[in-house]
């Protein structure tokens, strides 16, 4: 800078003009405007910005003015220097939008490329249908309780009021295990168990009243494997006992269930049947899934689902047949109770439209995958 | 049950208008399964007449042999000139009465009857069999010849009874009654409000002493026995249409008339009736137990071994029937077919022990229709009447003569009450019906009811199944309609969800789903072969299994004792069905019996058993863990757009058991093993700890390719499966948070040289254990070996990270860190520190 001179003539200094000041802040709006990149751009700042461009210098020779010159003549190069900054912040922004766009669009890639690295696993949907039926009545309070599946025949009929020789007992085709020292036949009192119902028994020996479990799992009947029958099933049981449940419980209770699976608008309905554990005993029907009865008596719109019946049956059910309740420590005279249950295949026959049994047991991964974690 | 609607309506008057669907609907509602209405003969329409064979002219020069007849079909053809009809079945003659449809007839199945051309004739009709009719195949093949009473021109759709409905009713073991139509018109007459007319109300002669001698030896078996005699049949009488339609309709064959009328009056009032010849019967006929190993052939024919416990009709030379089961083949009434037919008939009428019969019929494996009855419990109050009816059935349709003597054994028995307070039924459905209702109700069942607020209600005799109030109850329920039971909710005490275990098996099976596995549910049933196929050692414990006295299969009788066969099974069914890059998953029990399992014992029902009794069972049923496990063949990623696949390999079935663990919050440790089926040098038994000690979980790994051959598996299948249940003893508690410290990381990798059969997990244990406190994490990123690190020999070059609590680490401490973590593992593994 040069020193302040009192011999100088401040409107001799050229570079402080007016028009020499705009000519330089309008050079480098056109230096920044010309520049067509950002190196280009970084050239025109050290030019028009830096050190030794004609502003700076120009600024130096501000000094060297009269005091009453000094002002204007700052006032004129501040704001010349404020506008080029401006114009450069604003070019730097522009460029740099421009070369974020070139390089996302050069860095763009085909989102609709499959990704299959490890394709999904998944539940088996009687696994996770099962659990759902659970859960319904998990959220009302009762418990899930397990058994063996190879079960004393005493859990399996006895204790349920299955009278050895009634024909009741053959109704379900068992399984017998073979004794441990190789005798044969129902000597060994051993079998697969034919229903979830031996958990019943179990529940009540092993708890103290009230008693409200939920009892999912496998059973088994010496059926052939085809599209309608499996010898490895999946059933679940619910038990409840307390002091002065009724049908009306019951048939409460199977409404609340059909409803959490099925919807809002289901309902069930009970017709007189026989089961040794049960006294009275019903057959429960639900509401057809799938034509919501709307196929009776409508022969456009046959259902295979229900056979145009409108219902579609469910499982058996019951009040707890006071014998079951005697053999298991529960006093008949203060407690009662309800019990139903119901083939898990079935159900997921007609909620998922499976027209074939075997394809719930061969495994196919082409089957279950779709099933996902939860159904 | 089949129950034709026209033999139901003579006991009931129902409406007219009421069709077999609007009983079926009733009948559902008051509890009776009625599975199917049939409709015989729908879509018959006539002229459909009875005609007589005037002239039969035989056909030549057809492949088979045809008639050419005409027949008077009286004025029904309008012309009451005889009927030119071609027909191709040769059991008639002329004379014969036949069943004719005229042209313009429609027989079932759409078949409309028009005069047509045939074997060079025209044929104004045709000549019905059963078959044509819709009245079933009699077997015979030939048309129906029918009795001559029978005027020409008669309208043979009402008297063969075609149009019907038939009610198929599917009887519940309680209901034995209901196997009569005498039962179903009950029930009907209760469900329409209507009174019933019981054909069991006959009028039955009293007891004397000049029946046909019977002594009944055990009284318990046999607790009624009523014998009556009936002579001078005519042997060539036969039955009568109606009857052979309504047994045809009930689904019984007509055999002879004795036998008809017998099996008709057990279908009328549910009494099991068996005829004897008299003839061929010696002596006093007699109910006893059998002897062990005494013969006997049946009507079946079938020669048959006696048991101790079969119950016997005897005569003097031994056996003659297997009591309310089957008859033997020497007393069986003789048809008029052969030498000489029967004319005279003894007919038993008996009530036997439900649990004798239902043990005979088991043991010989022969469910007759009288067993069936027996078994379920008959009306032991009906015998008397049903021997009556048989009686009255055979004197009107055989011109036979009752004799006078009266046979009659019965047990004294006392008739059947049950206490129960009158609002019991009320406190069952959570319905107030009230006295007056329950009262109703069990009345119109058939009960006889005193008192007030306890009621003493006497059941009726064919309701054996009526013994406790909630049965009571059950009548009156349903009577009132299950239909119109409320809907109440009950509210159960708080519960507390899932159980830690319920909640594991869910977590795990949600994180293999999640890992890329499917889950496959097999049957749980093996043979000796598969457990050869996976090479397993004759001592090996997997090879003692619980075995089935009846698998469905000879080839797989034993139960799972791992789930590797059913799974493995289901990975070579989805690889031979295209599916080649499979990574499966099953969760389930097996079944691991020690040999040391008791018999179970037949506890009492009448009261609780006591704990010894109950852990007395469980020690009859093996150990039945539960497990999980996982296959994976062929790619675990895919090749792509973005690279490389990668096979599946042995690291992904020890990573499927990690995660597992991890589920439980279980550290997992891994030593090589060898294990059936796992290949030897590619096999990790997986360790948790367990109250303070390491127990083995399971194992995986590839499997041995000779098991892979051998089960025709994919090329380097892997495998691994755990057991559950020692998985789950390893939790150990709510897991403890860590303290995260701020300060900065101090990084430091090492290499490390050591014998190539040094396990990597002992160089980590050492670096840790050697490295203290300050070290944060360590990680194994690179696993090397080659020529710079010597035959023999592998590099592990692990990341170190140090951090303090407290401060920043310096260089020197965190290298000094590391110089202890190398030393300890100098020392344990002789480890080198590579490049040192």
């Amino acid at each position: 800078m040069s020193a302040p001179n009192k011999s100088y003539d401040p409107v001799e200094v050229e570079a402080l003009k007016p028009e020499e000041i705009e000519r330089m802040r309008d050079e480098a709006f056109a230096a920044f405007a010309a520049a067509g990149d950002l190196d280009a751009l970084a050239q025109a700042k050290t030019a028009h910005t830096g050190g030794t461009s004609p502003l700076s210098l120009a600024n130096r020779e501000i000094g060297a003015l009269p005091p009453q010159a000094k002002a204007e003549a700052g006032k004129r190069v501040g704001q010349a220097r404020g506008a080029v900054s401006k114009a450069l912040a604003a070019r730097q922004a522009e460029l740099e939008a421009e070369r974020d766009a070139r390089v996302l669009v050069e860095e763009a890639v085909d989102v609709t490329l499959p990704y299959d690295r490890t394709p999904a696993g998944a539940r088996h949907p009687l696994t996770t249908i099962m659990e759902r039926v659970a859960d319904v009545f998990v959220a009302m309070g009762y418990e899930i309780a397990e058994g063996p599946e190879v079960e004393a025949e005493w859990f399996n009929f006895d204790a349920l009021n299955f009278v050895p020789d009634h024909p009741a007992r053959q109704m379900q085709d068992t399984f017998f295990v073979q004794g441990a020292d190789g005798a044969k036949g129902d000597e060994s009192g051993v079998v697969l168990r034919t229903h979830t119902s031996p958990v019943q028994a179990r529940s009540l020996l092993s708890r103290k009243p009230p008693v409200y479990v939920v009892c999912p799992g496998r059973v088994y009947r010496t059926d052939e494997l085809d599209a309608t029958h499996t010898p490895v099933f999946h059933q679940i049981e619910l038990l409840a006992v307390d002091e002065g449940l009724t049908m009306a419980d019951l048939k409460g209770t199977l409404d609340h269930m059909v409803q959490a699976l099925f919807g809002p608008d289901m309902k069930t309905r009970l017709r007189p049947n026989f089961f040794p554990f049960t006294e009275p005993s019903a057959e429960m029907d639900m509401v057809c899934y799938v034509c919501r009865g709307e196929s009776v008596g409508n022969p456009d719109r046959p259902c295979r689902t229900c056979g145009s019946e409108g219902w579609i049956e469910l499982g058996g059910c019951g009040m707890v047949n006071p014998k079951v309740l005697v053999a298991c420590g529960v006093d008949p005279e203060k407690y009662s109770g309800f019990a139903f249950g119901f083939g898990i295949e079935r159900m997921l026959m007609f909620r998922h439209n499976v027209e074939d049994m075997r394809d719930m047991v061969e495994g196919d991964v082409r089957f279950t995958r779709p099933f996902g974690m939860e159904i | 049950m089949r129950v034709p609607l026209s033999w139901l309506r003579e006991y009931v008057d129902l409406p007219a208008t009421e069709t077999g669907r609007d009983v079926q609907a009733k009948l559902v509602s008051v509890g009776l399964e009625v599975e199917t209405v049939e409709q015989t003969g729908a879509g018959l329409k006539g002229p459909l007449v009875v005609g007589q064979v005037l002239t039969i002219e035989e056909l030549e020069g057809f492949k088979k042999p045809i008639r050419f007849c005409t027949v008077d079909v009286g004025t029904a053809n309008g012309t009451g000139e005889p009927q030119e009809i071609v027909c191709g079945a040769r059991n008639f003659s002329v004379g014969d009465k036949v069943v004719v449809v005229l042209p313009g007839a429609v027989l079932p199945g759409d078949f409309a009857i028009a005069a047509r051309k045939t074997y060079g004739k025209t044929s104004h009709g045709m000549i019905c069999s059963t078959d044509e009719l819709g009245m079933g195949d009699d077997g015979t093949h030939g048309i129906i010849v029918l009795p001559p009473e029978f005027e020409p021109g008669t309208d043979a759709i009402e008297l063969l009874e075609l149009v019907d409905e038939v009610l198929d009713i599917a009887v519940t073991p309680d209901r034995g009654y209901c196997l009569s139509m005498r039962g179903v018109a009950r029930e009907t007459a209760i469900a329409y409000g209507l009174p019933l007319r019981d054909p069991a109300l006959l009028d039955v002669p009293p007891p004397n002493a000049h029946g046909y001698p019977v002594k009944v030896s055990d009284p318990f078996g046999c607790s009624n026995f009523t014998a009556r005699t009936v002579t001078g049949l005519r042997p060539e009488a036969r039955s009568p249409i109606w009857m052979q339609r309504r047994l045809q309709k009930a689904g019984m064959r007509t055999v002879s008339l004795a036998v008809d009328i017998t099996n008709y009056v057990m279908l009328e009032l549910g009494q099991p009736l068996h005829a004897y010849d008299r003839t061929r019967v010696e002596g006093t006929i007699g109910v006893r137990r059998a002897e062990q190993g005494e013969k006997l052939t049946t009507l079946d024919g079938a020669k048959r071994v006696l048991d101790a416990q079969d119950l016997v009709i005897t005569d003097d030379r031994g056996p003659i029937g297997l009591a309310g089961v089957m008859g033997g083949a020497d007393t069986e009434i003789a048809d008029v077919a052969e030498d000489a037919g029967t004319t005279e008939v003894v007919i038993e009428a008996a009530h036997f022990d439900p649990i004798a019969i239902a043990r005979t019929a088991r043991r010989h494996k022969l469910s007759s229709e009288a067993s069936k009855r027996f078994e379920r419990g008959v009306d032991p109050k009906a015998a008397a009447a049903a021997a009556q009816r048989t009686v009255d059935l055979l004197v009107l349709l055989a011109g036979g003569t009752a004799e006078a003597g009266v046979t009659e054994i019965s047990a004294p028995s006392a008739p059947r009450t049950i206490a129960m307070p009158a609002n019991h039924p009320d406190r069952v459905a959570g319905v107030a019906y009230g006295r007056e209702t329950v009262v109703r109700r069990l009345q119109q069942v058939g009960c006889d009811v005193y008192g007030q607020d306890e009621l003493i209600v006497t059941v009726p005799s064919w309701r054996p199944d009526l013994a406790e109030p909630n049965d009571l109850a059950e009548e009156v329920i349903r009577l009132e309609g299950y239909e119109n039971l409320p809907s109440t909710l009950p509210t159960p005490p708080s519960g507390r969800g899932l159980t830690d275990r319920q909640r594991l098996h869910r977590r795990i099976g949600r994180a293999l789903a999640g890992a890329g596995y499917v889950e496959s549910l097999s049957y749980p049933f093996i043979g000796e072969a598969v457990l050869d196929q996976l090479g397993l050692e004759k001592e090996d414990a997997r090879r003692r299994t619980v075995t089935l006295v009846n698998p469905l299969s000879d080839e797989e009788p034993a139960l799972r004792t791992t789930l590797l066969p059913g799974l493995l099974g289901a990975l070579r069914r989805n690889d031979g069905r295209g599916s080649h890059d499979l990574a499966l998953f099953e969760t389930g029990l097996v079944f691991r019996p020690t040999g040391e399992e008791t018999k179970a014992v037949r506890l009492p029902v009448d009261r609780r058993p006591t704990d010894e009794e109950i852990a007395g069972l469980d020690a009859a049923l093996p150990r039945q863990p539960r497990r999980v496990a996982v296959v994976l063949a062929g790619a675990r990623e895919q090749a792509g757009w973005w690279g490389k696949g990668r096979p599946a390999d042995w690291a992904d079935s020890v990573e499927a058991a990690r995660s597992i663990a991890r589920e439980a919050g279980v550290e997992v440790t891994v030593r090589a093993d060898r294990h059936a089926p796992w290949h030897p040098g590619r096999c990790a038994a997986l360790y948790v700890t367990v109250g303070g000690e390491e127990t083995l979980f399971g194992h995986a790994g590839e499997l041995h390719p000779r098991v892979v051959k051998e089960l025709h598996l994919p090329e380097r299948t892997c495998a691994m499966e755990v057991e559950l249940d020692v998985l789950e003893q390893a939790v150990d508690g709510a897991l403890q948070a860590p303290r995260i410290s701020t300060f900065p990381v101090a990084t430091q990798d090492v290499a490390l040289v050591v014998a190539s059969d040094v396990p990597a997990d002992a160089v980590e244990k050492a670096l840790r254990e050697g490295a203290g406190e300050l070290l944060e994490s360590l990680r194994l990123f690179d696993v090397f070996t080659g020529e710079q690190i010597g035959e023999g020999r592998k590099s592990l070059a692990y990341a170190l990270r140090f951090r303090a609590p407290d401060r920043t680490l310096t260089v020197e401490e965190a290298s000094a860190a590391r110089d202890t973590a190398v030393a300890l593992a100098t020392e344990r593994t002789g480890a080198v520190l590579r490049g040192a």
